[in-house]
């Protein structure tokens, strides 16, 4: 696989805290590549800076270079809307909006300048086939979708971001408020999503890793320690601190 | 087993007797405020009950106490409000939107806040000047509905504001943090996810302003709306005349009867506020579960 | 840097521009702020009237003589302008308004706070909400109708304007000020200062007066301050009840004017445009908005100074 998305050298710094410390990494086209490390390390960081999220946080500087698809995300020319259409991102406290099934997947559509109601009907079905959640709502598209359950909303969050088509979606401790059932559900709903999308999915969870992923990257203190495919880092890791995280002696 | 000492039992009841005596000071204090509203409703039902009529509503104000009526009065108020209402919502709002999504935490934004606030305690009738200098006479719009619309919504404006801002402040962040995830922009983050919550806040904060409005009478005293109009406003620039100034034209001649009347235009305007303010907590209840 | 890179053949090459640039998001930002300097204009506005005015005023009536003078008579001759005795009405009215409301007001805040049980409070909050919301004109009525004549059987020889009619009914409705925003400031106080307090078998009396009410002093103290401008800056229940005679006094058996009751009464009259008695407007004007603006600046300062952070 190629990789779609490369960093080079990216610091960031909140006013003077250096979060991201010269970060060197390639993330494959089409796989789930997995950022593991113990909390406050930066793997949340990282992943808001691949959709410029953390524009919106003033003290915010960066240095060093994201290229997605070739092109620099950080120069003057992106449109941070068209990155963020192409680049989703799913929470980790569902937040879908209080509006019905049917209006939450079509915000994104709508936001994009679709209003055609046969082509909306049709990106809503799909969208929420997808997160494998439209047999359990497909006769309740009208009622709020804060009327679902924590699993069931969290996947509404994931069709609506499935919904503007993106190439990549981004996941943010996408499980860590569900419970197993959930979990579980969403796991397998991602291993079907990979065939189709670039998925980085930050975790809190290393077995979570281990199950789902094909390239797992360790952060420890903002500095990727290791990067690599996902069997290989959990059976013979390169690094120690690698192996004192995996083996549990801290984190 | 040694009894328990229980200390110096009679301090402690010197305590527990002040404290249930000051218990019933402070009870007392806070039924005087009950006694006077109780007070209030019983005089002015008695005074003006009796004058209670249709005539009131079909009759202009006039010098015999038995002709006159609320007609011009009842009109005006209303006019006022309907004007007042778009012109304060959309100036409010835009500047609450502004302060809160737009504009950071800068000195410059936290002294306009300051600003806001202090607006919000200057004395109404300061406002009726400024009207007066300004829209009377300065645009020379004269004593004129229209002077009256601009001057009330100047008043209401921080109040307004200060609502909207709390209103939009109770958006949850996560809320736009989804809207910007999809690759909307500001002005559509704000516009479709968050200010359809924040509308049910804004909308009783906007009534509950309103309803202040309508009860204000030093700065149309000021503006100069008319203490004897017998005749409606036909146009924004005609003369015209509010319940609350009415009230006090008759409140302020000698003669009982008029004071009767003025009591039964008390109940009125009373009554008006009463459905403005249902219906703000009707709307305020109504949409709550939505957010 | 480059700012693109030879990407593998295989992986698709992405540019990310917009498809149309939306005007609204350029023009609503600047529509919204003008919104916003609205309020900024309108302050400026107001201390420009006040000030032109005054300036042209004051060529008249030299400053000193008007802030000194114990005479207040702009119409009728001989003509005198000094503000004394409008002050002296406005602080009499609001000094009986404020002995009345504090402890009241206070008293009903600590009573909500640590004494009165949920379905008490459901009666009671509601009832200060409406007081709060009554119409000034309506308690001016009140303040005549009733409440002059009950105290005339109390003081047979007050006239039916007086200020003490009037001082009272401004405090009844300066009361919920003071109790709603004492009340606030004393909910804030977290329980577990309380708690701790009765754990120690404090009474309830002994937790308001020692624990809760220095913890809340700065939003205690400060909504007195907001009380008194509010009762300084009052219209209408003086205009109706207090009466119009201008006089240094601290009688409140007597008839007095505010600086308040005054303006009404000048611009009820026709006042032509350019004339001394039209200048009185803006001079009283001024000097009522300067104490008020003090005033709201003070209770602010309050707030903040002696806040105690948890």
């Amino acid at each position: 696989m190629e990789s779609i998305i490369q960093i080079k050298k990216l610091n960031l710094y909140y006013d003077t805290y250096h979060a991201l410390k010269n970060v060197d990494l390639d993330i494959p086209e089409k796989t789930v590549t997995a950022f593991i490390g113990p909390s406050g390390c930066g793997k949340s960081t990282l992943l808001r800076t691949l959709n410029r999220m953390n524009d919106m946080i003033p003290s915010t500087r960066i240095e060093g270079s994201v290229q997605i698809g070739g092109t620099e995300i950080y120069s003057e020319e992106v449109h941070v809307e068209a990155l963020r259409k192409q680049v989703g991102m799913v929470f980790q406290q569902p937040n879908p909006f209080p509006k019905s099934i049917y209006d939450n997947i079509a915000y994104g559509p709508r936001l994009h300048g679709i209003r055609n109601k046969a082509e909306l009907d049709q990106i809503v079905e799909q969208s929420l086939k997808q997160a494998v959640l439209w047999d359990e709502v497909k006769d309740y598209l009208k009622r709020s979708a804060l009327s679902l359950s924590g699993g069931q909303q969290q996947r509404l969050c994931i069709a609506r971001a499935l919904a503007v088509q993106p190439d990549i979606l981004l996941m943010d401790e996408a499980t860590s408020a569900l419970d197993p059932i959930s979990t579980l559900k969403i796991e397998e709903l991602v291993q079907e999503l990979k065939s189709k999308y670039t998925i980085v999915m930050v975790t809190h969870n290393m077995h979570q890793a281990a199950r789902v992923s094909g390239q797992t990257v360790f952060f420890l203190n903002g500095e990727v320690v290791e990067s690599a495919n996902t069997d290989t880092l959990f059976s013979t890791p390169s690094d120690a601190r690698t192996e004192d995280y995996i083996s549990g002696r801290f984190g | 087993m040694e009894q328990l000492n229980l200390g110096d039992s009679k301090g402690i009841n010197r305590r527990r007797r002040s404290d249930q005596t000051l218990h019933m000071i402070f009870l007392a204090c806070t039924s005087i405020g009950i006694l006077v509203l109780m007070a209030l409703i019983v005089t002015i039902v008695m005074d003006g009950v009796h004058r209670l009529s249709p005539e009131l509503f079909t009759n202009f104000p006039s010098r015999i106490a038995d002709k006159a009526g609320l007609k011009s009065p009842i009109v005006g108020t209303i006019y006022l409000l309907l004007l007042m209402a778009p012109l304060s919502f959309v100036l409010g709002v835009g500047a609450a939107i502004f302060l809160e999504e737009y504009a950071g935490r800068s000195r410059w934004v936290r002294l306009i806040q300051l600003n806001i606030s202090t607006l919000a305690g200057v004395p109404s009738i300061i406002y009726g000047i400024l009207g007066l200098a300004i829209f009377v006479r300065g645009m020379n719009l004269g004593r004129s509905l229209l002077s009256g619309v601009l001057t009330m919504t100047l008043l209401v404006l921080p109040i307004i504001i200060v609502a909207a801002q709390e209103a939009l402040r109770a958006v949850p962040k996560n809320r736009r943090d989804a809207s910007y995830a999809l690759g909307a922009t500001k002005w559509q983050t704000v516009s479709s996810a968050v200010l359809p919550s924040a509308i049910p806040g804004i909308m009783t904060g906007v009534i509950l302003a309103l309803s202040r409005a309508i009860g204000e009478t030093a700065p149309l005293i000021m503006i100069g709306a008319l203490t004897y109009v017998a005749f409606l406003p036909e146009n924004l620039l005609d003369s015209f005349t509010v319940m609350p100034i009415q009230i006090f034209n008759w409140v302020s001649r000698p003669s009982e009867a008029f004071h009767e009347l003025a009591a039964s235009g008390i109940i009125l305007l009373l009554i008006m506020l009463f459905i403005m303010n249902i219906a703000a907590v009707w709307i305020r209840n109504k949409y709550s579960k939505n957010i | 840097m480059n700012k693109t890179s030879p990407v593998a053949a295989n992986t698709k090459s992405m540019t990310f521009r917009r498809s149309k640039t939306r005007i609204s998001d350029k023009i609503i930002p600047i529509l919204l702020g003008l919104c916003a300097m609205l309020s900024v204009f309108t302050t400026i506005g107001i201390v420009y009237t006040l000030l032109q005015e005054s300036v042209i005023f004051f060529k008249e009536v030299p400053v000193w003589s008007f802030l000194t003078g114990t005479t207040w008579s702009p119409i009728l001759p001989p003509k005198e302008f000094g503000v004394l005795p409008l002050l002296g009405g406005t602080l009499l009215i609001t000094g009986i308004a404020i002995i009345f409301a504090v402890p009241i007001g206070l008293a009903c805040a600590i009573y909500l706070n640590e004494y009165a049980p949920a379905r008490v409070r459901g009666v009671v909050k509601p009832v200060l909400e409406v007081l709060a919301g009554v119409p000034t004109i309506v308690y001016g009525y009140f303040a005549l109708e009733t409440v002059t004549p009950f105290l005339q059987k109390i003081f047979p020889d007050m006239g039916i304007f007086n200020a003490l009619s009037a001082g009272l009914v401004v405090g009844i409705m300066v009361l919920p000020m003071i109790s709603s925003l004492s009340e606030d400031a004393m909910r804030a106080v977290p329980k577990s200062l309380r708690h701790g307090a009765y754990a120690l078998g404090a009474t309830r009396f002994e937790v308001a007066l020692k624990i809760v009410l220095p913890a809340a002093l700065s939003g205690v103290v400060s909504s007195f301050v907001l009380a008194f401008s509010r009762a300084i800056g009052e219209t209408m229940i003086v205009t109706v009840a207090a009466g119009a005679t201008p006089q240094l006094t601290l009688n409140p058996l007597e008839s007095i004017q505010t600086m308040t009751s005054y303006i009404v009464q000048v611009s009820m009259g026709d006042v032509p445009r350019g004339t001394i008695e039209y200048g009185t407007i803006f001079a009283v004007g001024l000097t009522l908005f300067v104490i008020t603006f003090l005033l709201n600046i003070l209770a602010q300062w309050v707030a903040r100074r002696f806040r105690e952070e948890y």
